[in-house]
């Protein structure tokens, strides 16, 4: 069944969209939330569990400072207020992969509290506009263990059998959540995704986690609700859910205002329940009915002592937050030259990090730009990676960047020296000396090279004696596949001008 | 002299003089287990080879000059409340049968590593909840001085297993009352430690903000000993305290010279009148005159929030346990019950029909009372009124503090009453608890000492300190039990029935 929409500059010139966001992340301590058990990426199913995250009789919970502290640290970077003397909480609901049956959350004692993040949104013809987003709270809480439903649904219903990894359960998760944004208007869906976006950029330079929206490790909700324009009201909401990819935010925001008024142009309410994402199609279908019927009867959790972070400590914290990443950012631009451009495709890649560094190790910031949005972009497009997960250090970049510099390699030969680097054949001077890749800039054997092609080519070499020095390019050629690209290009031209002067 | 009739610190003057070996004293108590216990029904299991090779170990320690405590060597049973690795835990539940923790609780740790021997598991309510321990869903505890009768609950199994003299020591855990009160239907010497002072880890909770493990003994002093091996901060228990709780064995020495001198002692005004029996009363009486009469000045004190103490327990206690229970769902351990006449059930049903077929109407009856307290519209009428009343408890008992060193009641209403009396009626049940609560609902020590018999059956003396001071509890308890052997010129158990073709 496929949803009725409202083509979508209809939609928001006749309703108000209202944005809410709930992010979660994957903190990335060494532990679990309250037990001690390992949290790496990837291990055999059941094979990083203790009593206490397996939910067992008589197990109690201990809270991990570090996660506590990871938190303090996101509250203080999103402006937030820290609370004196917090609780965790349980919500209870039945579900077999929560070992409890209960999650070990907070409720009305969050840590972290009204805040904000200003967020910079790219503008239609450059420049950026910046949107302050509220932060309502942020608490902690644990994750829940992982099912698997076997059999062709791939979901719970029709499954043939489900199996649970209770690896993930008890990571400890951090929830962001935001007040409702109202006034986008039709920008709502970039918002969204440059709420994301910042966010995740923060909480990789706080270095809580390595937030990466395609292993899980940060996640986001989607709270959309219409209104009619200019009412200043606020409609029923839906929450979609398993949105794990920048570009989904912007498309799931965008469909659900397409959903949500064709719904409302028909007359009837928007149900308030959770939606699924589908990234395949694009679409968003129905979940569990979410209603005020739902009841987590939260209470204090009486196995843990509230956490009550001294003043002392907080201001040691906030004496650990890193320089905002839009701050870093256009601190960055001006110091590297960029244009708006240039930088916004530089961030959009994932790249800032990277050219930092290459820059650090000596490259020129727009030759390692060229690199990495370039030659390397390309090559983790078509390995289907990220460019932070290729094989080649910025160090490598620079060295590479230096070698054509020092005229050791050309522009051509330096894409196989990184071809070298990529496949695992060692450091660019490994490469180079291994391949035999440099280019050759002995006159003798180039001299020989440009000889031939003068005499090969009697008609171009008369048009250059006659100083029409753009044919040279034409014996350029043939000497660069004479010498099978290892050539310096710009000392063969010397070269034939000098012999055809 | 008879092994099992040691009491602990007997028992280990015994080993440490080289009169008696553990493994002499741990079969004494095997073989007396499995003379009388078929009548009792203290243990839901035995585990004589682990207890046995404890017993070597003690003894090899102890050969080689190096015991690993003074209780090194001393039998003890556990309350089948508390993880024990490789050993059953039902929590007397069917929930849980067959389930085997692949951990220790730390108080078994403790105990483990201190060298006593465990020498089995103890019947219980279940999940801890009831009060005469005919909840077990698998058959009651009988109360030693008249099998007729019930033990006190829910840790009849391990108040009853020491009176019957099938274990010396005993673990149990207090959450109501479900220490003190076997203690006073089973003329034993019960301990409720501070909140805090002895961790819970590996302790199945019933309500976990009141759940207290502790001293089950025949003496006050034994019950100081066992409480120093117990005791003391655990990392795994974020609300344990973080200094042990200390100076307890010396306390009860101390006390036992039966000077009280200075000693102020409040009678709890609340706790006593209508729902008494008049011998506990009497006995009570009689008490409070022999306190004075060894140098403490005894006056009434008023706790008006007292009367509210167990309406609010029953609030609270449910909600906590309606959550604690959730985890039996049948998926990872435990009973699983596929449900009838439905093919390929699903998850939920299967939980719905291991829930329904595993727990027993007590267990039930509390999860919805829980489930109910913290529901939507209800939770602050509820659990939130009851956390009310709680705070005003714990103004009482800070007011009392300022008056009084120790504050004292009877430990329970009635003496042990007939099994089947009062299974079918919850209220009267629970009334059982009525001056146990208020010490859990503030998280302070208190102590049950048996302070004579009504109509032959025991009675227990409740005394209670402020948080931490727990020493108070056996300096007071360890005097009273001095003054009264003194009076009864021997324990009040020697006075209980000879068990059916006991030999003890
Ligand atoms: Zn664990």
């Amino acid at each position: 069944m496929s949803d009725t929409l409202v083509d979508y500059d209809d939609a928001v010139s006749r309703y108000d969209p209202a944005l809410g966001l709930e992010v979660h992340v994957e903190l990335g301590t060494a532990t679990k939330m309250f037990c001690g058990c390992t949290t790496a990426f990837g291990a055999e199913p059941n094979t990083q569990t203790c009593p206490t995250c397996l939910g067992l009789p008589g197990s109690m919970p201990v809270a991990n400072r570090t996660a506590v502290e990871s938190a303090i640290r996101i509250g203080l970077a999103l402006g937030c207020s820290i609370s004196e003397d917090c609780r965790f909480a349980r919500k209870n609901y039945f579900y077999p992969d929560m070992p409890k049956n209960f999650q070990t959350s907070q409720y009305d004692e969050p840590i972290a509290f009204d805040g904000f993040l200003d967020v910079d949104v790219p503008l239609e013809g450059g420049g950026t506009e910046t949107v302050r987003v509220e932060i309502e709270r942020a608490h902690m809480e644990e994750d829940t263990g992982k099912s698997l439903h076997v059999g062709t649904s791939g979901r719970i219903h029709g499954a043939d059998y489900s199996l649970v990894d209770y690896n993930r359960a008890g990571i400890p998760l951090i929830e962001i959540v935001t007040r409702p944004v109202t006034g986008l208007g039709a920008r709502a869906p970039e918002v969204a995704r440059a709420y994301v976006a910042q966010l995740r950029d923060l909480i990789v330079a706080l270095g809580v986690s390595d937030a990466r929206m395609d292993q899980g490790s940060i996640r986001a909700d989607v709270n959309l609700s219409l209104a009619p324009a200019g009412s200043g009201t606020l409609g029923t909401r839906t929450e979609t859910k398993n949105v794990n990819s920048l570009r989904s935010v912007e498309r799931a925001v965008r469909y659900e205002v397409g959903r949500h008024a064709a719904v409302l142009d028909a007359g009837e309410k928007v149900f308030q329940e959770t939606r699924h994402w589908h990234e395949d199609t694009g679409i968003t279908t129905a979940g569990r009915e979410k209603s005020d019927a739902d009841d987590y009867r939260y209470f204090p959790e009486p196995d843990l002592v509230p956490v009550a972070p001294s003043r002392e400590w907080v201001e040691e914290l906030r004496g650990t937050l890193p320089e905002p990443p839009n701050v870093r950012r256009a601190r960055l631009q001006e110091a590297w030259g960029f244009s708006e451009l240039e930088m916004r495709d530089t961030v959009g890649a994932g790249a800032l990090d990277l050219i930092e560094q290459t820059v650090a190790d000596g490259a020129a910031p727009q030759a390692a730009r060229k690199w990495w949005l370039g030659e390397l972009a390309r090559r983790a497009n078509d390995a289907g990676t990220e460019l932070v997960d290729l094989a080649v250090t910025p160090a490598d970049v620079a060295r590479v960047q230096a070698l054509v510099e020092e005229g050791t390699v050309n522009d051509k030969l330096a894409r196989q020296v990184l071809e070298g680097v990529l496949a695992g054949e060692g450091t660019p001077d490994e490469v180079v000396a291994a391949r035999g890749l440099a280019v050759v800039s002995d006159d003798g054997a180039l001299s020989a090279a440009v000889d031939e092609a003068i005499a090969a080519n009697p008609d171009v070499a008369d048009k250059i004696r006659d100083g029409k020095v753009a044919a040279a390019g034409a014996l350029i050629g043939a000497v660069m596949k004479q010498m099978k690209g290892q050539a310096d290009a710009a000392r063969v031209r010397e070269l034939i001008l000098e012999k055809l002067s | 002299m008879n092994d099992v009739r040691r009491t602990a610190a007997e028992a280990a003057d015994a080993l440490a003089a080289g009169e008696t070996t553990s493994v002499a004293l741990t079969q004494a108590h095997l073989d007396r287990i499995a003379e009388v216990d078929g009548a009792v029904h203290a243990f839901l299991h035995v585990d004589a080879e682990g207890a046995l090779a404890a017993a070597e170990e003690s003894d090899r320690r102890r050969a080689s000059g190096a015991p690993a405590s003074p209780l090194d060597g001393v039998p003890v049973a556990v309350k089948d409340v508390l993880a024990t690795r490789g050993q059953p835990t039902t929590c007397g539940s069917k929930v849980l049968e067959g389930w085997v923790p692949p951990y220790d609780a730390t108080v078994v740790t403790l105990l483990r590593e201190a060298g006593l021997p465990i020498l089995g598991k103890t019947n219980m309510d279940e999940f801890a909840m009831g009060s005469s321990t005919e909840h077990s869903a698998y058959g009651p505890t009988r109360n030693p001085w008249d099998l007729g009768r019930v033990p006190g609950g829910s840790g009849g199994g391990s108040a009853a297993a020491v009176a019957a003299f099938e274990a010396p020591l005993a673990l149990g855990t207090d959450t109501g009352g479900s220490i003190r009160q076997p203690g006073a239907l089973t003329g034993t010497v019960g301990v409720k430690p501070t909140y805090g002072g002895v961790s819970r880890y590996g302790l199945v909770a019933m309500a976990n903000s009141l759940d207290q493990v502790g001293p089950v003994t025949r003496t006050v002093l034994d019950s100081a000993l066992l409480h120093e091996v117990i005791g003391g901060h655990d990392p795994r228990d974020s609300t344990s305290l973080p200094d042990p709780v200390g100076g307890l064995v010396e306390a009860a020495r101390r006390g036992a010279a039966g000077d009280l001198t200075g000693l102020k002692v409040g009678k709890i005004a609340e706790l006593r009148g209508e729902g008494y029996q008049d011998g506990v009363e009497e006995r009570f009486e009689d008490s409070l005159a022999l306190l004075e009469k060894a140098g403490a000045e005894v006056i009434e004190v008023a706790c008006p929030s007292f009367v509210h103490a167990l309406a609010a327990y029953y609030l609270i206690m449910p909600s906590e346990a309606s959550s604690n229970l959730a985890r039996f769902d049948a998926m990872r351990y435990g009973l699983r019950v596929p449900p009838d006449g439905v093919d390929d059930p699903s998850a939920e049903q299967v939980m719905r029909a291991s829930r329904e077929a595993g727990f027993g109407d007590e267990v039930k009856r509390r999860i919805i009372l829980g489930t109910f307290a913290l529901s939507a519209g209800y939770v602050d009428a509820f659990y939130g009124k009851g956390q009310k009343v709680r705070t005003l408890i714990q103004r009482d008992f800070a007011a009392a503090w300022a008056q009084v060193d120790v504050l004292v009641s009877p430990t329970s209403p009635s003496t042990a009453f007939p099994i089947g009396e009062k299974q079918h009626d919850p209220r009267s049940m629970y009334l059982n608890d009525v001056a146990t609560v208020p010490a859990n609902l503030a998280g302070v020590p208190g102590i049950s000492v048996p302070n004579g018999l009504h109509d032959g059956l025991p009675v227990g003396f409740q005394v209670l300190a402020p948080r931490q001071a727990d020493d108070r509890l056996y300096r007071v308890g360890a005097a009273l039990e001095s003054l009264l052997e003194q009076q009864w010129g021997g324990p009040l158990l020697s006075q209980a029935p000879a068990l059916e073709g006991a030999s003890a």
